[in-house]
């Protein structure tokens, strides 16, 4: 445990009320001063079953979850299952407590509804207390919120616990709530809170823990942010007005996002039946002059599989987001994953064409998810960002600045009515939208209801005019045209000034890999590592198609051997990087976990040290060590 | 002003100006159903005075996908199954549009069933045309949704074992709310049909039987027909659900026992869905797809309009 830094772990039952508290938490520090990070666990299931958010709250800019954690707040779940002999849930009710022990730091705190939980229900509790030098606070947390108000404000009495353990200033706490609450609710609250803070000070001795928030102070002003609300608000500032979709764990908060905003700024979303029906209304939206986009999960993102095809072969632009849960089939719906890297690059028949990011952080998946809507108008091809249960949803505070941007509606290689005037045409007064010779393989469009504009689009292959057409010049010149995109596409990425995220020393000897979410977990190991004395820097690629080879060759020439990090069982992200450098087997391994919980950054660093170091024996079951060919 | 000056542009049309110069000819079979349904939406476009680019004709795979290729306009040939989903986003994107969907009955009764309910349900503003012609034509022949039951063909070698699929009915049920049946036999009727379609607030849907000589019938199969609106034999009010309903049915029926009845079967002047949408404010007055072109207009930021909640 460091001493700066504190992870508060709040546990209880889905429908708790868990994940507000948490934010409310959350965000109360961040306008204290501090940063912080979220992690969420939950079962998929609407009430009861274990869940927890960690809130990590430190000095510094913190950009994973952390090692294990230090703050146990454990409320009771209110929808727990009543255990039966042969029931494989056992006690769900003491779950909060039992539960979450086996990550709990040494020296730390657990303060536990002594209203609904009895340690005597936890086999060995005293002894693991003794053991670990756990701090108990047995508070019938339950009893308060009674007294004042309702029951579930007894997660308020837990966090005044909080406060008057670690010693964050009442007021932080209470002033957020003042503005999220209608004043009835806030006053029985506000009991509910001082009774809780007097019976820590009055009950509990003055031999507190060493488990204290630090002080610390913004240079500039800071927002609260997930990646679900990047990827829409960057969808917003590139004008996209257009989203249609249908629910699925995690996209639908994307989904949601967008359709609560949406109609504030003049736009439509559209649930609808499928999400064959979702992709390809984004299609008939971004056809007749709209910036638009659809997304899903796993399952439901393999239903667009063929508006995918569709739109790259009609050269229709459009943004899919891919958020990816474990799989395969229903998988774990609320549990993380990277498994859908092959699925996303690969999906839908022919040689097909798309551009692949996978963003880490909020600010990357702001700043990405608005390069996808340039990238896709511009140059006519269907872009993907493919994110995941883990980067949707951890919350972090980000400089409000990040979003202080200029919006672009630009529709991208659109003619006006006046430029199709001069635009080529065949005899019979069509316009020839898919013209051979266009610029970097980009022909320009015309919107329905222009005047001069009228074409064919359509899946099969097609000429100039977009008429059906299998002669084989024309196919041939068609399918390079189309080809062409990517090696202009990839041209152009390489020339952003941000690009994929390299993190530690230029001339370290060893190599970390990863893509997408674990970005961050990765570069918490590297420093980590580099403090321990190996020589140790990371590559996070967030631009997975058209790859960035040059960028990745570079950084595995100029290492010994490189790991790749990746939450899947089948290294889909080393297998990619072998594809498209075409070598270096011999070069990478894999450290794999999917088990449904994301890396903390000691599981690498260990990882990297067994691993590369030693001999390569992992000594848990939650990662696994795959080593490179030559081994 | 208009980024889309052929939208609403009034003038005398001729038939001959939905003939694409590129492919005049459409490639269907001698005799096929098909042509009846392009001499009519032809013929329809120029009674309603429609430029061909404030036309999107949004067609399914199969013959009856080509008809975009052999009418000029705009035309998005999409997917099997598919083209309601882009035809009814394209409308709400660009409302000044006059958009008409097509396909064939394994397109939108089989395989994009599950859009014809939904679309009719939500009463988008388009048009669509199923050409019914109780078979797979492209592929070779084989069962389709609207097949009698019994049909024999290469995939069902010992003839279907299941009822055909009741389209109108199903329309009906749906949530159509102009609801009509016409035959390739019958251009002036198909013709009338679609015009009215066309103009019809909301989801019209025109079940369109196209005889297939190759595969099952030739256009003698469906004369004599009937049109239960004008015929004396039948009596029902079209704006009424339950007669209707009745009336549906027993077309239904009929067309397995050889009586073709054709008409004008359900009309409901309930709120498009466009209407509903606007009510509740969730789609702008001015059409979405002008707004790109619109130089003045000031498009939101984030950073003022929803930044807030996050501090």
């Amino acid at each position: 445990m460091t001493d700066d830094e504190l992870i508060w772990r709040i546990a209880g039952g889905s429908g708790d009320g868990i994940a507000s508290t948490s934010q409310n938490f959350a965000k109360a520090l961040m306008r204290a001063g501090l940063h912080v990070f979220t992690h969420r666990h939950y079962p998929s299931r609407i009430r009861g079953g274990h869940t927890y958010t960690e809130v990590r709250i430190s000095e510094a800019p913190v950009k994973s979850r952390g090692d294990g954690y230090n703050f146990l707040l454990a409320l009771g779940d209110s929808f727990a299952r009543n255990p039966k002999e042969n029931a494989y849930y056992g006690v769900e009710e003491v779950k909060p407590l039992s539960e979450n022990l086996d990550e709990l730091r040494e020296g730390g705190v657990i303060v536990y509804d002594s209203g609904l939980l009895d340690t005597d229900d936890i086999p060995d509790f005293d002894e693991r207390v003794e053991e670990n030098g756990w701090h108990v606070y047995d508070i019938d947390l339950r009893t308060i919120a009674r007294e004042h108000g309702r029951e579930v404000m007894r997660n308020t009495a837990g966090v005044a616990v909080t406060c008057a353990i670690t010693g964050i200033e009442p007021d932080v706490i209470k002033s957020l709530m003042e503005d999220t609450m209608p004043e009835k609710v806030f006053e029985p609250n506000m009991s509910v809170f001082d009774d809780a803070y007097e019976t820590v000070l009055e009950e509990f001795d003055a031999d507190a823990p060493d488990v204290t928030v630090p002080e610390s102070e913004h240079d500039e002003e800071q927002v609260l942010i997930s990646g679900s609300d990047a990827i829409a608000y960057g969808a917003l500032d590139e004008g996209c007005r257009f989203i249609a979709g249908y629910p699925m764990t995690p996209w639908t908060e994307v989904f949601t996002i967008m359709s609560q905003n949406l109609p504030e700024v003049g736009g439509i979303s559209e649930q609808v039946e499928d999400e064959i029906a979702a992709a390809a209304l984004a299609l008939g939206a971004s056809h007749a002059g709209v910036k638009a986009m659809s997304g899903s999960s796993g399952g439901g993102f393999a239903l667009m599989s063929e508006p995918l095809g569709l739109a790259e072969m009609t050269e229709t632009p459009v943004v899919l987001v891919e958020a990816m849960r474990a799989g395969p089939s229903t998988g774990m719906p609320t549990k993380p994953e990277q498994a859908d890297l092959e699925h996303v690059l690969y999906t839908s028949q022919g040689d097909s064409h798309r551009v692949v990011f996978a963003p880490a952080g909020a600010e990357e998946a702001y700043r990405q998810t608005r390069r996808a809507f340039q990238i896709a108008y511009e140059y006519q091809i269907p872009s993907i960002v493919l994110y995941d249960q883990k980067n949707g949803g951890e919350l972090q505070n980000v400089p409000a600045s990040v979003f202080d941007e200029e919006p672009n509606p630009d529709l991208g290689s659109v003619l006006t009515e006046a430029e199709l005037a001069d635009a080529p045409h065949d005899p019979s007064g069509k316009y020839d939208r898919f013209q051979h010779d266009g610029d970097d393989g980009v022909s320009p469009r015309s919107i329905p209801g222009q005047e001069g504009g009228r074409f064919l689009a359509t899946g099969n292959e097609h000429m100039e005019a977009g008429h059906i057409s299998e002669d084989p010049d024309n196919r041939v010149n068609q399918v390079d045209r189309r080809s062409e995109k990517l090696d202009a596409i990839r041209a152009d990425l390489d020339g952003d000034e941000v690009t994929n995220a390299h993190h530690g020393p230029a001339d370290a000897d060893y190599g970390i890999m990863t893509f997408g979410s674990q970005q961050g977990t990765v570069e918490e190991a590297v420093d980590e590592l580099n403090e321990q004395g190996h020589s140790v820097k990371s590559l996070g690629v967030s631009e997975l198609a058209p790859y960035p080879v040059d960028e990745v060759t570079e950084f595995v020439e100029s290492v010994e051997e490189v790991l790749v990090v990746e939450m899947n069982a089948s290294a889909q992200f080393r297998g990619l990087t072998q594809k498209e450098l075409g070598r270096y087997g011999e070069k990478l391994s894999s450290l794999l976990k999917y088990n449904g919980n994301p890396f903390e950054p000691a599981e690498i660093a260990e990882g990297f040290v067994t691993s590369i170091v030693e001999d390569g024996t992992l000594p848990g079951h939650e990662t696994k060590f795959v080593p490179a060919a030559s081994d | 002003m208009s980024a889309f000056s052929a939208i609403g542009e009034d003038g005398e049309r001729d038939r001959n100006e939905y003939t694409p110069g590129l492919e005049p000819q459409p490639t269907w079979c001698p005799g096929c159903g098909d042509f009846g349904v392009l001499k009519a939406l032809k013929g329809a476009a120029a009674e309603l005075g429609l430029s061909p680019e404030e036309m999107l004709v949004c067609t399914g795979i199969g013959c009856s996908g080509k008809l975009n290729s052999y009418f000029e306009s705009y035309g998005f040939h999409t997917i099997h199954g598919r083209s309601l989903p882009i035809a009814r986003a394209a409308k709400l994107a660009n409302p000044g549009l006059t958009v008409v969907a097509a396909g064939g009955d394994g397109d939108g009764y089989g395989i994009g069933g599950n859009h014809f309910i939904h679309t009719a349900r939500e009463n988008h503003d388009i048009t669509y045309i199923v050409f019914n012609n109780e078979i797979f034509g492209l592929t070779k022949g084989q069962t389709s949704p609207t097949s009698p039951k019994g049909h024999k063909s290469k995939t069902q070698p010992h003839g279907s074992a299941k009822d055909p699929i009741r389209p109108l009915s199903m329309s009906l049920n749906a949530g159509a709310s102009y609801v009509a049946r016409t035959a390739a036999v019958n251009p002036n009727q198909a013709k009338d049909i679609i015009v009215e379609a066309v103009e019809h607030d909301g989801f019209s849907h025109v079940d369109f039987l196209t005889q297939c000589p190759t595969w099952n019938k030739d256009a003698k199969q469906y004369v004599p027909y009937i049109d239960v609106n004008e015929s004396d034999d039948y009596e029902f009010d079209r704006t009424s659900r339950s007669e209707a309903s009745e009336m549906m049915f027993e077309t239904e029926n009929a067309l397995y026992e050889g009586t073709v009845l054709t008409g004008r079967y359900y009309v409901d002047d309930r709120p498009s869905y466009q209407q509903e949408k606007q009510r509740i404010g969730e789609m702008p007055e001015e059409p979405l797809a002008e707004r790109y072109f619109d130089d003045d207009y000031e498009w939101e930021r984030v950073y003022d309009s929803f930044l807030d909640k996050h501090k």
